[in-house]
């Protein structure tokens, strides 16, 4: 069997999307937390977004297929619960998809959250929970347009 | 079995049934924005439940490796009276009063008794507390906006707040009697529940106030729920929930 060296496969991780928002791979989203060449076969460590988060197995499922379609049908997927995931983790290059793709990027508590369409800071919170655990439902009061915002977390 | 498995146990029933409790709205709640939210907590809840059955499911085939236990055997599989969690969360969901008070109060009880959790001798214990305390502020947040919003709001949203409040008090007071497992491994493995009630109380109290609700004298409590008894709200809802795997055991969905 080929083998592959850690960069390699952070490659081939960078084409496994998030289900539920397709524009972010799972590196944007910053849930692969390491890769360990070690052992006898090459362990995955992810650390899931939200407990609840249904993407979470398809995620781990979507892995396997990418590495089996590499030709690296064994691999070992670890789940890492501490230290949880932060929005913090997102690459930045993951925000900008998210914001080009309609969904405000997460903010920092002291930052303002802006439509993702029209830019305008004048934007009021609908619900704090939204489509997916990692969206709260806003709205624009300048454009009017409904938006989904990625929670601070 | 063992305390500490018992205590694991004890932590995923409880998460478990108040997910199923909540998932009852979905589809039903008042407008869609507020049945999402309720099915969001219901998501946040079952899957701290799936973390924590893991968790007993391989403490349980360490011990034996023979035994096989897996996530779903454990929510599946046991019955009424191996079930570990307090009374408050399997009660009946009620009125959107009831079910929005019963979340506010088992939240703010979640929420303390995970910040201790992060201290567990229970690594896995410890990372799981540290994962659900992000997801328990947002469940405060909202119910107690719910609380304050229908107890301050119509004569008619105030007297079903009241009315809630009167039919889940009794409920409460379990929640910080320490169950014999508890009890065994308060301060290591486990939180000291019977230290949660004072700040309990005080974050409750400062809630009802605001949503002009009196907090309730000192009454009889009911206490049962962490020991296996239950009320009879409970045989329903794991009739519900375990019929399918029971009467089908190999149905995958």
């Amino acid at each position: 069997m080929k083998s592959f060296t850690a960069d390699e496969i952070f490659r081939i991780l960078e084409t496994v999307a998030d289900p539920e928002i397709p524009v972010l791979s799972i590196l944007d989203l910053g849930i692969v937390r390491a890769v360990n060449l070690n052992g006898e076969i090459p362990e995955i460590v992810v650390t899931p977004t939200y407990s609840g988060c249904p993407a979470t197995d398809a995620i781990n499922t979507d892995i396997r297929l990418k590495m089996m379609e590499y030709g690296l049908p064994k691999i070992k997927i670890t789940t890492r619960l501490s230290p949880a995931w932060t929005t913090d983790w997102m690459s930045q290059a993951g925000k900008k998809k998210l914001e080009d793709y309609g969904i405000a990027p997460p903010k920092p508590a002291n930052r303002e959250i802006t439509c993702p369409r029209c830019k305008s800071p004048h934007v009021t919170c609908i619900s704090h929970f939204g489509s997916t655990a990692c969206k709260s439902l806003y709205q624009c009061l300048d454009c009017k347009e409904p938006f989904d915002y990625f929670k601070c977390h | 079995m063992n305390a500490h498995l018992d205590y694991v146990l004890h932590l995923a029933d409880t998460t478990l049934v108040l997910a199923q409790r909540n998932s009852e709205w979905c589809g039903h709640g008042p407008i869609l924005e507020q049945d999402i939210a309720i099915t969001n907590i219901s998501l946040d809840l079952l899957g701290q439940a799936r973390n924590y059955y893991q968790h007993a499911a391989s403490l349980i085939n360490t011990a034996n490796p023979n035994a096989q236990a897996d996530e779903d055997s454990l929510a599946y599989l046991r019955d009424e009276r191996e079930f570990k969690n307090p009374l408050l969360v399997e009660l009946e969901k009620g009125d959107w009063a009831k079910t929005t008070l019963r979340q506010f109060l088992f939240s703010v009880f979640q929420d303390l008794q995970l910040k201790r959790l992060l201290h567990s001798t229970d690594t896995q214990i410890a990372a799981i507390a540290e994962k659900s305390l992000k997801e328990t502020a947002y469940h405060i947040a909202w119910s107690s906006e719910w609380v304050i919003r229908l107890g301050d709001g119509t004569p008619e949203s105030h007297s079903r707040m009241v009315t809630a409040l009167n039919e889940v008090w009794e409920f409460t007071g379990g929640l910080f009697v320490p169950a014999p497992y508890e009890l065994q491994l308060a301060g290591t493995i486990a939180a000291d529940v019977s230290q949660l009630e004072k700040p309990w109380t005080e974050t409750v109290s400062n809630v009802l106030e605001e949503a002009t609700l009196s907090l309730p004298g000192k009454t009889f409590m009911q206490q049962s729920g962490k020991t296996g008894i239950h009320t009879e709200a409970m045989g329903y809802i794991l009739a519900e929930m375990q019929s399918l795997k029971r009467s089908l055991p190999t149905a995958t969905w």
